[in-house]
């Protein structure tokens, strides 16, 4: 296919160690710099983007309907937190296992159909859910469902506080980056890996590919789901906004701009993207702002095909 | 007769659209030989191996291996049998190793293909195995190149490593040696006759060379149907064969052509010397 080369940082001077030490570190000072409440959205973001390309970038599946695993975390959350006062863990738990199991629905019918046809039936089965949501008595329709409380961590630690919260959002989307990490580098990994690489091969040596596909839809729906349940958390909000296509669209946005199939490209195309969004709509430009990210994408489509990351890592190998 | 038969299709049928790609063909592959198909082009003979893996469905007709019926059987799960396949273009992993191309194959029995929360490192215990396929094969110089990057015949050699790593009862092999030059050629020649023993090998081969080097009998395709069976003498001696393959009648004298090794190259001198 051509698409998605692993992202071995081994050929480049920078051992992975090192570089996830420097973001760490980064991470951990950044709420003291800039606004707290950004760098949550762009890490709710960025994890969102991750687990739409663990599905496209190591699998080679492109699903045009992730919004709804976004946005059912994002619902179910809310709705737990409103009303039934359970602690936030358990509400993000909630979350994501309820897109995880619309996940292994819809999962199950798509993975049937392949290229275009998937990418499809992703896109009308997410339509579907848009549309009862739309209309389900709990999710509030056009106004979706406001004021969620942030709630109390463990029953303690009151993430009412900015600082708080964006701790507990960085552990929850390291989490997500590790499972992601690891899932690309386990034996599931290479299988999927073979699979992307040469189908039918996979089939003759025996794996019904389609059950290995099928997990990591599951497996990305439900770090999608983690990252709307999060989401939820931090704006104390689950809105239409979240299950609509053009969230789905805003994913795979995100994902060529950072670099599909690199594990670091979700990260910086979720934060190039939140960043010029954020900067835009305060400014003047900010009617213009679809048009600007259409620009953006036409130009990554066309000159870097390979996203930030990928661009980059091309750079660095041809020059040192 | 005793037959041990590892393989039988009975009355297969493959209709598109009102053509007939494979016409009624009754295959019986006795365990433990090299058997060839051959035909020119277009007699179906890729048609077939596609029908006997289920990469399509037979229109009619049933598929029994070692006497059990598997026409309803999925792809994967006739490679689970142990009838493992090759395909006409190179089947590898481009952007695997070529240890880990092997290795995936080896993966397969361990049972942990699902565990995505493991490290791949566990995968580390197969390499010795995968080493061994390699080095049966020629490549353990090769084994930590990107695949994509091994000149043709070497993909060729890493793909029946990997078939081999099934450890399979029965292989086929879909023109093996296309697209080869001729030292090529028998290297992988050798390399089929040697991981034969003890395993079953149905081939698709248009060189006839390295038919009559290799295979025990002969089943010749024309237009979808079966033309003839035997082996080698009987067959090449044959005058519909020769006309169904280079259109000539047995008593015309057939001219030396020298042709170069294309991809569907037929080696006449040695085809007609036989």
């Amino acid at each position: 296919m051509g698409i998605a080369e692993e992202s071995s940082m081994k050929t480049t001077r920078f051992t992975p160690s090192k570089l996830n030490l420097v973001l760490l570190l980064l991470a951990l000072v950044a709420p003291f710099v800039l606004y707290p409440v950004f760098l949550m959205k762009v890490l709710c973001f960025a994890l969102f983007a991750c687990a739409f390309n663990l599905l496209l970038g190591f699998a080679g599946l492109l699903s045009f309907g992730h919004a709804v695993f976004l946005g059912t975390g994002g619902y179910v959350t809310g709705y737990l937190m409103i009303n039934t006062g359970i602690t936030p863990e358990l509400g993000i738990l909630a979350g994501t296992l309820a897109a995880g199991l619309v996940g292994a629905l819809y999962g199950k019918l798509a993975v049937r159909r392949e290229g275009i046809y998937f990418a499809m039936v992703t896109l009308a089965l997410a339509q579907l859910a848009f549309f009862f949501y739309l209309q389900a008595p709990f999710t509030g329709g056009e106004d979706g469902l406001q004021g969620v409380p942030r709630g109390h961590l463990f029953g303690f630690i009151d993430l009412a506080n900015n600082l708080q919260m964006y701790f507990f959002v960085l552990a929850i989307f390291l989490f997500g980056f590790w499972l992601i990490q690891r899932t690309v580098h386990s034996p599931f990994g290479q299988v999927l890996k073979a699979i992307r690489e040469n189908e039918p091969r996979a089939i003759s040596l025996g794996y019904n590919v389609n059950d290995y596909k099928w997990v990591a839809f599951i497996i990305s729906a439900g770090l999608a789901g983690l990252a709307g349940s999060t989401k939820t958390l931090v704006f104390q909000l689950a809105s239409l906004t979240d299950v609509h296509w053009h969230m789905s669209g805003e994913v795979v946005l995100m994902t060529l701009v950072g670099g599909m199939g690199t594990l670091f490209g979700p990260l910086v195309g979720a934060a190039a993207i939140v960043t010029i969004q954020n900067y835009l709509s305060g400014g003047e430009l900010g009617n213009y702002i679809h048009i600007i990210m259409g620009a953006i994408f036409v130009v990554c489509v066309l000159a870097f095909r390979n996203g930030i990351v990928g661009q980059f890592r091309k750079v660095l190998k041809q020059n040192f | 007769m005793t037959q041990d038969l590892i393989l039988e299709t009975k009355n297969l049928i493959k209709a598109f659209k009102g053509f007939t790609a494979v016409d009624d063909v009754n295959l019986q592959i006795e365990r433990g030989s090299i058997h060839a198909l051959i035909g020119p082009n277009g007699a179906g003979k890729t048609t077939v191996f596609n029908l006997l893996t289920k990469y399509l469905a037979p229109t009619s007709g049933c598929l029994l291996f070692n006497g059990k019926d598997i026409t309803a059987l999925p792809s994967a799960s006739i490679a689970r049998l142990g009838i493992v396949r090759s395909f006409q273009i190179s089947a590898v992993f481009p952007n695997l190793s070529v240890l880990e191309n092997v290795r995936v194959a080896l993966q397969r029995k361990e049972g942990n293909s699902f565990h995505f929360w493991k490290h791949e490192r566990v995968l580390n215990r197969l390499n010795d195995k995968a080493m061994q396929l390699l080095d049966d094969v020629g490549l353990t110089g090769f084994a930590h190149s990107k695949t994509l990057d091994l000149p043709y015949g070497r993909k060729r050699a890493l793909e029946i490593a990997t078939t081999l790593a099934l450890d399979p009862e029965l292989m086929l092999l879909d023109e093996p040696t296309q697209g080869m030059g001729h030292e090529d050629v028998d290297v992988v020649a050798n390399l089929i006759k040697r991981v034969s023993a003890g395993r079953t090998i149905l081939m698709v081969e248009h060189n006839l060379h390295v038919v009559s080097k290799l295979a025990d009998r002969i089943t010749v395709l024309q237009r979808g149907a079966i033309l003839t069976e035997g082996d080698y003498a009987s067959v090449s001696a044959d005058p519909r064969v020769r006309e169904a393959y280079l259109g000539v009648s047995d008593d015309e004298p057939v001219a030396p052509v020298v042709q170069p090794a294309g991809p569907h190259s037929i080696d006449v001198a040695a085809g007609a010397g036989a």
